[in-house]
């Protein structure tokens, strides 16, 4: 009996809520860890981070004014689409990381699990961080966290999913836009969840998703003036001069953190909310 | 006085509002802007702490005694105590000649006639109260007696009551319509219009109420009575003055404005003139456009003139009660 | 004839005699050294540099000119004092200092308004009523978080980050020290305080304050000097943060300057604030908010309501009731109680202010100025308006950081949200109007990290601030202040 040959799958980038081939038409081969063609995927040009920063500005706002209720059940919803292609996720996890398969079923529930815990954070953020000021007059004056816009976020290296999702998530869930660049070797496991984003309610353009080579995007990235933040966890060897080419447009930068992706601090839900205070004065 | 002397610019007198109904009445009171309290009282805050000292202090007291109606409004006025104030009306301080009569006296109008009596041959003014005050609580015919009477005993000068109850419950044409009835009851007298802000509360009250006044005739707008517990304020002060100057600036009509009650010491008399110095202009600051109903004002008023001159603190008893 | 034509009182003559505040109460000394360790002592370099009286271009005194030597014997002061005694001390006895700061700053408040305004020129009333008031208050308000900080919202044990570099401004040379220091200490951080080159004074009667306090050495440090010196700091390596409120050019800078290292950075930068004014706004007090918004502090203000944007259909009258607020305007001599409007901080600042003016009528845009009479002597600008400026004008986008006014008009609140948001900049705006639930809609579609509305330019310490954008980022005020100097 012959083998039957498989049908490969050129995995494609997410701009605008729609699957693109890389504007450039590159694409590039991924490996299993061990080292065997594992996939073909789309190598993303900067023409394609720059339709991808124009599509998240022209969401961003939208996805803003959306109730903060209603951005909870989008991303709940990512989350039920996510386990229902769990062995799906694990098996692309474990290809990616060289992990075994339990490992890559425990991360792939770590990191959904990481969704859910995102979801709810939608409409308790404005609670948390923000909050009524006694100021000394006859003033109503409170704090809200508000987004800070397109967030780019360059996503481990190591971590295929759990970090993947913690780094888009946490913008995501305060009200951002993102464009994400996915790991360079290890792109399929946040390519699934595009993928899943795209058919989920998330509105097309919040979340954009590239795969393609971090040397070559990181720099655009960081340098794009619309780009109001970004996140350089997986920028590897070009860390520094990122955070200085992201001091042109003065960007919100978070700098490379230790790792840990389920982490219960509001650390990165932080990062990229800026503090808006309204004053008002209370008279007859 | 025409109101070309005092450097308001005129404009087309056809652009004086002529109120015809009520309806139309409300809807210019609607249209004028709100006040945010906060604000005005952060205005006259900020203004309360100009320095106001030496040769300008000394204009300043002069020109709050030009400006003073010497008031006495008691069940027990008898006619020697406003013979005492008629006096002391015309001569502050009879030790320095250069201390300015008062505006005018102020009171009750059977009191009138004495007054007038005292005051023959100076410039003091008398007004009297009129129109059921100081609730204003009684038939329009009552009201216009109380005018007609006033002004037979001499009255240069009417201070009536609005109907504060017909204005809270909105019926601003009965309101308005009684002032333009007291104002043909004043003949040739001037009317000044008590608006009792104390009662009306609301800044945007004050504001509105001070508008329909001006719109009715009256030739100043005044604070309060004295008889209930909030009296001139500076912030409403500063509302009041605002208005007599849109007021002048639609209309080219200059109406004055009255701060009663309240006002004791020389230095809140000062804060005064610098927010009608400030909000309406130097061309207010005459006893024509601007006046204090006050009584005790007067005695602090001099002791602080006395106290430049001397260059030394003086006692109380060197001015009269009365 | 009546006897009162004896005493007609002048009329329409009731001005306002000076009334000066005196020089004196300052107790200036004639010459300043750096505040390190808990002492003041010479620059390495023994160079000294003098602050001028902007008001007068009188010298005030001499300030010494630090270096790198000097910036590293700062840092090691305050590391020192970091490891050894104020990350170790309870927060309940910093906060006792912290008071004792607070109140020291009241009792000398005359005094420091006094030199406040020799220093930047700015009004007494300004000076007395606003700046130094609100200084003791950020002191008073940060120490007592300093034993609650658990309960900030930033986890159950948050740390401070270590030794805060602190570069300050000239336009609120005392209250910037206050803001970059009280929320520092309160953290248990260490510092070493730059203050601007044209104003150090303020900060170095601080530094007499702090001794006065008993403060332990090195908590707190003080260098002088120019951008060099801010530069040096910003480099040190043994800096954990570096805090800046400035120019957008220089924040910029540093961010770029420190992006190799793992330093903390908070920006507090430039603006372009618009101060947007509907149909139905309190227009009274209105106009007062925006001569408020743009003549504070010479229009010196970061978040100044810098673009009057107006509805058209007010636009004429608004314009008309400015112009005539603009000429009751008191300019001149800063320590006169009466001033409303003050001198230009620097030759420099108004060669500036000159430069954009300029550009301003010749892109066609119509000037109001001040007919007030400017002294000969000092650096002043008279205040002024511009209208029909339309969002292309550089007096429409760059910020002017003095006493000018750039009027646009809008139709729609759709439209002045968009003309608002026009701007690389976010510091804050201003929306007037009597109608909530619109104010309330402008508010949340302003891109700006503070938005006011029926008022303008107000600070408190409870109350955050900071930009959005190219206006930095980083809250100074509130419990979101004790972020930036916080390891969480």
């Amino acid at each position: 009996m012959s083998e039957r040959l498989d049908v490969r799958k050129t995995y494609k980038l997410v701009i605008n809520g729609a699957f693109v081939r890389s504007e450039s038409g590159r694409s590039y081969e991924v490996r299993h860890a061990a080292g065997d063609f594992w996939a073909n995927v789309a190598q993303g040009s900067r023409k394609d981070l720059r339709d991808a920063v124009r599509a998240a500005r022209a969401a961003q706002a939208a996805w803003w004014k959306a109730t903060a209720y209603n951005r909870g059940q989008v991303l709940f919803r990512l989350a039920e689409m996510a386990e229902a292609r769990r062995d799906e996720l694990a098996a692309h996890v474990a290809a990616a990381e060289g992990v075994d398969a339990p490992s890559a079923a425990s991360s792939v529930a770590r990191g959904i699990d990481r969704i859910v815990w995102y979801a709810g954070w939608t409409d308790k953020v404005a609670q948390v961080l923000g909050g009524a000021n006694p100021v000394a007059g006859p003033f109503f004056n409170f704090s809200l966290p508000v987004p800070s816009g397109v967030i780019g976020v360059l996503a481990p290296q190591d971590s295929s999913f759990e970090g993947f999702v913690d780094t888009v998530l946490a913008p995501l869930a305060t009200g951002n836009a993102v464009v994400a660049v996915t790991s360079e070797r290890r792109p399929t496991p946040a390519l699934l969840l595009a993928e899943m984003s795209v058919t989920s309610d998330l509105p097309a353009g919040v979340l954009n998703v590239v795969s393609g080579l971090t040397g070559e995007l990181g720099p655009t990235l960081a340098s794009h003036e619309d780009v109001d933040g970004i996140d350089l966890e997986g920028a590897g060897e070009h860390h520094d001069e990122l955070a200085a080419s992201a001091a042109d447009s003065i960007k919100r930068v978070r700098r490379a953190s230790a790792g840990d992706y389920a982490e219960s601090s509001t650390s990165r839900l932080r990062s990229f909310v800026e503090t808006s205070t309204v004053w008002h004065t209370i008279g007859r | 006085m025409s109101e070309a002397d005092i450097g308001v610019r005129l404009t087309d007198p056809s652009r004086l509002p002529t109120i015809s109904s009520e309806t139309q009445l409300r809807a210019v009171l609607a249209s004028l802007a709100g006040v945010d309290a906060v604000g005005a009282e952060a205005r006259v805050a900020k203004l309360a702490t100009r320095s106001i000292k030496t040769s300008s202090k000394r204009r300043a007291l002069d020109l709050i005694v030009s400006m003073i109606d010497l008031t006495t409004l008691e069940g027990a006025d008898t006619p020697g105590r406003v013979s005492a104030m008629c006096a002391k009306a015309r001569r502050p301080d009879p030790r320095d000649l250069s201390v300015p009569s008062v505006a005018a006296v102020c009171v009750y109008p059977d009191l009138v006639e004495g007054a007038k009596r005292h005051l023959e041959g100076s410039s003091v003014a008398v007004a009297a109260v009129a129109t059921a005050f100081p609730s204003g609580r009684a038939s329009l015919a009552v009201k216009l007696l109380d005018v007609s009477e006033a002004v037979a005993a001499g009255a240069d000068e009417i201070d009536m009551v609005i109907d504060r109850g017909a204005f809270l419950s909105g019926r601003l044409g009965q309101v308005f319509d009684e002032i333009v009835a007291v104002k043909a009851a004043c003949g040739s007298a001037h009317l000044k219009v008590i608006l009792e802000t104390g009662e009306l509360v609301t800044y945007d009250n004050v504001r509105r109420a001070s508008w329909l006044a001006m719109l009715a005739g009256a030739d100043f707008i005044k604070t309060s009575t004295g008889k209930v517990p909030v009296a001139a304020t500076p912030p409403v002060a500063l509302v009041m003055l605002e208005a007599v100057r849109d007021f002048a600036e639609s209309t080219g009509r200059v109406v004055g404005v009255k701060v009663a009650g309240g006002i004791r010491s020389a230095k809140d008399a000062i804060r005064y003139l610098v927010i009608v110095n400030e909000t309406a202009g130097a061309t207010w600051l005459r006893p024509e456009t601007f006046r204090f109903g006050a009584s005790s004002l007067l005695n602090d008023v001099l002791m602080q003139r006395l106290k430049q001159t001397r260059g030394a603190y003086v006692r109380p008893e060197e001015f009269s009660g009365d | 004839m009546a006897e009162n034509e004896l005493a007609t009182p002048p009329l329409g003559t009731f001005g306002y005699d000076p009334a000066p505040e005196s020089s004196t109460i300052a107790r200036l000394r004639e010459s300043y050294g750096l505040f390190i360790g808990g002492d003041f002592s010479d620059a390495a370099s023994h160079e000294q540099f003098a602050t001028l009286n902007p008001a007068t271009g009188a010298p005030l005194a001499s300030v010494a000119q630090a270096n790198a030597s000097d910036v590293d014997r700062a840092v090691a002061a305050a590391r020192h004092a970091y490891d050894t005694v104020w990350s170790t001390m309870s927060g309940s006895e910093r906060a006792k200092y912290l008071f004792r700061i607070a109140r020291i700053i009241q009792e000398r408040a005359r005094e420091l308004a006094v030199v406040e305004t020799l220093d930047n020129g700015k009004p007494i009333r300004e000076s007395r009523d606003i700046d130094i008031p609100l200084a003791a208050a950020h002191f008073f308000y940060y120490a007592g978080w300093a034993d609650k900080l658990e309960h900030a919202g930033y986890g159950s044990s948050p740390r401070p980050v270590g030794v805060a570099g602190q570069i300050i401004p000239w336009n609120f040379p005392l209250l910037m020290a206050a803001w970059k220091l009280a929320p520092a200490l309160a953290a248990g951080n260490t510092c070493v305080l730059k203050p601007a080159e044209t104003t150090p004074l303020s900060a170095l009667v601080l530094a007499e304050i702090l001794q006065q306090a008993e403060l332990p050495p090195g908590v707190v440090n003080i260098v002088t000097g120019d951008g060099a010196v801010g530069a040096a700091l910003v480099d040190h390596p043994g800096v954990d943060k570096i805090a800046f409120t400035g120019s957008t050019e220089v924040g910029r800078l540093i961010q770029r300057r420190v992006a190799s290292s793992a330093k903390h950075l908070t920006l507090e930068l430039g603006g372009k604030g618009a101060n947007i004014v509907f149909d139905d706004a309190p227009i009274d007090e209105m106009i007062e908010g925006i001569i408020d918004g743009i003549f504070f502090n010479q229009g010196h203000v970061c978040c100044a309501g810098s673009r009057l944007l107006v509805q058209e259909t007010i636009a004429d009258e608004v314009l008309r009731r400015l112009v005539r607020r603009v000429e009751q305007l008191r300019v001149g001599d800063p320590l006169d109680k009466n001033t409303d409007v003050g001198a230009i901080n620097s030759a420099a600042q108004l060669a500036r202010i000159h430069e954009l003016a300029n550009a301003g009528e010749a892109e066609g845009a119509t000037r109001y100025a001040s007919s007030c009479v400017l002294p000969e002597n000092g650096f002043w600008f008279a205040p002024t308006i511009f209208a029909n400026v339309s969002s292309s004008h550089r007096i429409a986008r760059e910020e002017i950081f003095g006493p000018v006014l750039s009027v646009l008009t809008f139709r729609t609140p759709d439209e002045a949200v968009a003309k608002a948001n026009d701007t690389n900049y976010g510091l804050a705006c201003g929306v007037w109007s009597e109608k909530g639930s619109r104010t309330l809609w402008v508010a949340e579609r302003l891109r700006a990290g503070v938005i006011w509305a029926n008022t303008y330019n107000r600070f408190d310490p409870t109350s955050p601030f900071g930009g959005v954008r190219e206006s930095g980022f980083g809250r100074e005020g509130g419990r979101h202040g004790l972020e930036a100097y916080l390891d969480v």
